[in-house]
């Protein structure tokens, strides 16, 4: 399978603070990959470089092409999703206009009535929810309404920060059965930066480990989780 | 009570125009926190530019809506240009640059134009309309009119277009809208492309009552700070009904209070904002703004 | 180095400022002596504005208060004018502080509305009291000669009595903003929540700012009736509060020095500009303004620091 998304010595800073120092990791096409780490490892900063939003050196491909050091509006444009840390909810604006909003890329699609249906389908509490406001929605759903503003976009590479975030297990249980679903039926390729790392090994292929901005460990999600090292200090037994 | 009718609508014309400069005020802070200080001398800008074209022989409507058009490719071209280098530095910075625009705009109006007042053409026909016993003028309805017409308009365009939508999306949360692809730059410029719009249409339909000069919008930049905070700084139709609300009190209280000169009249707008700030901030239809922890 | 570079500097610059009368004529003097004043009403609204986050667009009401205090005390009842100046700044400092407790309702955009509104008001109370203030005629007072007989003009003399001044205030200033009372005030503006929650008592630091603030305003605006020698209500419009403000974005906020660049720009550049353009003087003052906002956005003495800051980061970087 080819590499949808490839990142090779990735670095990103914050001012003059460097948060990354130099990371490679891959996204298969068509495949889950995750990012596990405690807090502060750089994780979220790794989906932030993605989309343009910090400064970064080094070298990031896209579908082949480059695409580092390029504006978010321009990558979204390309098909990066991205339900980033904290919803980004619009929290004045109405569950539809939100998911309008995530397809504005898209420019004259014409379906986006049709796309609406699907993320209905795969959200039902939010057709329910349609005209209500943002803001008012839980947790839960607000993070439903994340994922499902970023599949407007008919994205090919979707990028999770911490979907599991302050959500009880049972919706995390649910979003990610939906997210399976999604890369299943959609050929959506996914991103998912994780601190739960039971729930993300489960849903992943592919993980990779970070420590402070660094890759420490990563291999096939199957073998991370039989890893005794990483049980020891993620899962907790 | 015929002078109480008078008064009213006469002070919903003015109102009107309050309103309007205020829903300006009130669009670019609702998308940039800043207070644009230049609001008032954009107008009268944009009034001399049509005052011009009319003096070329340029109809009367033409010109309007010439004016219209230009206003718009200016306010964009201002954010774009002069606002963009200090978009994301702190406020009071930005504060400064609207008010060298404000300076600028006013000096360079009084360098090609003068100082000296002059007369500006209204749409409407001088004669006076009357209905049963109480007199109206027709530029006070027809301004009336106007105002509504361009509200209406914004009001379609931000409820019901996309590209209102994203407007809305990139002032309320520039981070996510640039993750739904929105150029978010473009539409602040484009928020006050609007802006302009709306203000050279308040100008124009101010300039017939109180002579086009280069000071003209001062005075009703405070009216508008006024109906803004009364309405709330955070919502566009109560900005625009503190407008009429301060519009039709300045008339009746200048009517019926013996004290109140022409002098004393900018005092009325004042009291207006510190009473309400007294009371309640955050204005009539303003939500009181929830700051995260 | 770096640790003994400000005292040079301002060393330096305090033998400049002393030795200046011995340079420049009367008038020019009159100028800077003006600047002094300038430096010390921007000195205080950059402690309420830059250190503690409350925007007044209403500072040129203390100005007027202290002028007209003194203006008043020293034509009615010819009190001797340094008494006037302590008495202005005591007056301002205690009307601050009671504006500033229903102040403390107000947030940013809707505290600089109601202080617009009072700035704007003032000229129109300053005339309404005609008989206190003289209404639009002002008062006229004289300038005062040197003490002891000490051989000076009398400009010179206002220059190093400002001057002393000055430096007072800024070492007063300086001492307030280093300690604790300073690390409360700056917690204020940036996190009020959390600085309560850490057991400072916003209420009282924030209304105690604003009197502080206002004191400073106050005694420079009883220092400006004494040096000008004359006070009408027209010079005290909104134009000045918002020059106030101009002046400590361009000098730089939060920042003591920043009020002497601050100052310097405020007399100075309407000057040049009208030495430029006589047709349009002010359209060059605002391109002005522009430019100094695009080349430095956190004004002088901010562009100082942030150089000072690069310098020391490269130093740190080398050696790492």
């Amino acid at each position: 399978m080819a590499a949808l998304l490839e990142a090779r010595g990735l670095q990103a800073q914050y001012g003059w603070t460097k948060v990354l120092h130099g990371i490679d990791f891959t996204v298969e096409e068509g495949g889950i990959t995750t990012i596990l780490g405690a807090n502060g490892a750089g994780k979220t900063t790794t989906l932030r470089a993605v989309c343009g939003m910090v400064r970064t050196a080094g070298e990031i491909r896209f579908a082949g092409q480059r695409i580092i050091g390029r504006a978010t509006e321009d990558l979204v444009r390309l098909g990066i999703g991205h339900a980033p840390e904290g919803r980004g909810t619009f929290v004045n604006l109405t569950v539809e206009e939100n998911l309008r909003l995530g397809a504005y890329a898209r420019g004259r699609g014409g379906s986006v009535a049709d796309d609406l249906e699907r993320v209905y389908g795969y959200f039902p509490v939010l057709a329910q929810r349609k005209k209500q406001v943002g803001g008012t929605l839980s947790g839960g759903e607000q993070q439903m309404l994340a994922v499902g503003r970023a599949l407007m976009l008919r994205p090919r590479l979707l990028l999770l920060d911490e979907p599991s975030l302050g959500l009880a297990p049972l919706v995390v249980r649910e979003i990610f059965r939906i997210v399976r679903a999604i890369n299943r039926e959609e050929r959506v390729s996914v991103l998912l930066v994780e601190q739960n790392a039971a729930v993300a090994l489960g849903l992943a292929d592919h993980a990779y480990l970070m420590e402070t901005g660094r890759v420490v460990m990563s291999g096939p999600a199957a073998e991370l989780r039989q890893n005794d090292a990483i049980r020891r200090a993620y899962l907790g037994y | 009570m015929d002078i109480f009718f008078q008064q009213v609508v006469s002070g919903l014309a003015t109102g009107g125009i309050y309103g309007s400069v205020a829903l300006a005020l009130v669009m670019i802070y609702q998308a940039t926190d800043v207070v644009n200080y230049a609001q008032g001398e954009m107008a009268m800008f944009s009034t001399y530019l049509a005052w011009t074209l009319m003096n070329a022989g340029v109809p009367y409507w033409g010109a309007f809506f010439g004016t219209l058009v230009i206003s718009f490719v200016g306010g964009v071209l201002l954010e774009r240009v002069v606002i963009r280098p200090v978009e994301s530095k702190p406020i009071l910075t930005i504060v400064i640059v609207c008010i060298g625009l404000l300076v600028i705009l006013n000096s360079v109006a009084g360098w090609i134009y003068s100082y000296i007042q002059k007369p500006f053409p209204s749409p409407f026909p001088p004669r006076p309309i009357v209905l049963g016993t109480v007199v109206f003028g027709a530029h006070d309805l027809g301004a009336i009119g106007v105002t509504l017409v361009v509200l209406a308009f914004l009001y379609v365009f931000f409820r019901f277009t996309t590209l209102g939508l994203a407007m809305r999306a990139a002032a309320q949360n520039p981070a996510s809208s640039r993750l739904c692809g929105i150029r978010v730059g473009w539409m602040l410029a484009i928020g006050w492309g609007l802006a302009a719009m709306v203000g050279a249409v308040a100008g124009m339909m101010v300039a017939p009552v109180v002579f086009l000069d280069p000071n003209m919008m001062a005075g009703i930049l405070i009216y508008a700070f006024a109906s803004a905070t009364l309405g709330g700084f955070t919502s566009p139709g109560g900005a625009v009904l503190g407008g009429l609300i301060v519009g039709v009190i300045e008339n009746l209280v200048g009517t019926y209070v013996r004290f109140i000169g022409t002098e004393l009249k900018l005092t009325v707008a004042l009291a207006v904002i510190l009473i309400v700030l007294v009371l309640k901030p955050s204005g009539l239809f303003g939500r009181a703004a929830v700051h995260r922890v | 180095m770096t640790a003994r570079a400000p005292v040079i500097v301002v060393a330096v610059a305090l033998a400049a400022a002393l030795a200046l009368p011995l340079f420049v004529s009367n008038f020019r003097l009159f100028q800077f002596t003006q600047v002094a004043v300038y430096a010390i009403a921007l000195l205080g609204l950059n402690i309420l504005t830059g250190y503690n986050g409350q925007i007044s667009l209403g500072h040129g009401a203390f100005y007027a208060l202290g002028a007209y205090t003194t203006a008043i005390m020293i034509d009615q009842w010819s009190v001797p004018y340094p008494l006037t100046i302590v008495t202005a700044g005591i007056l301002c400092l205690v009307v601050g502080f009671l504006f500033g407790i229903p102040a403390l309702r107000l947030e940013g955009l809707y505290l600089a509305l109601a202080t617009f509104a009072l700035a704007l008001a003032i000229p129109q109370i300053l005339k309404y009291f005609e008989h206190w203030t003289g209404g639009s005629q002002g008062i006229v007072l004289s300038k005062p000669n040197p003490p002891w007989g000490i051989t000076l003009s009398p400009d010179q003399w206002l220059y190093y009595f400002t001057l002393a001044i000055l430096v007072a205030l800024f070492v007063l200033a300086r001492n307030l903003l280093a300690g604790r009372t300073g690390r409360a005030i700056v917690a204020i503006r940036d996190n009020p929540i959390a600085a309560q929650a850490m057991g400072v008592n916003t209420a009282l630091y924030k209304s105690l700012t604003f009197g502080v603030s206002a004191g400073y305003t106050g005694v420079a605006g009883a220092l400006s009736a004494i040096v000008i020698a004359f006070v009408a209500p027209d010079a005290f419009n909104v134009f000045l509060s918002i020059t106030f403000v101009t002046g400590i974005v361009i000098g730089g906020l939060a920042s003591i020095s920043g009020a002497i660049f601050g100052a310097l720009f405020i007399q100075f550049v309407p000057n040049w500009a009208q030495d430029i353009s006589k047709a349009a003087p002010w359209a060059i003052y605002g391109i002005f303004l522009i430019g100094f906002m695009y080349v430095m956005p956190f004004g002088i003495a901010g562009a100082i620091r942030r150089l000072a800051a690069r310098a020391a980061h490269r130093g740190t970087a080398a050696r790492a």
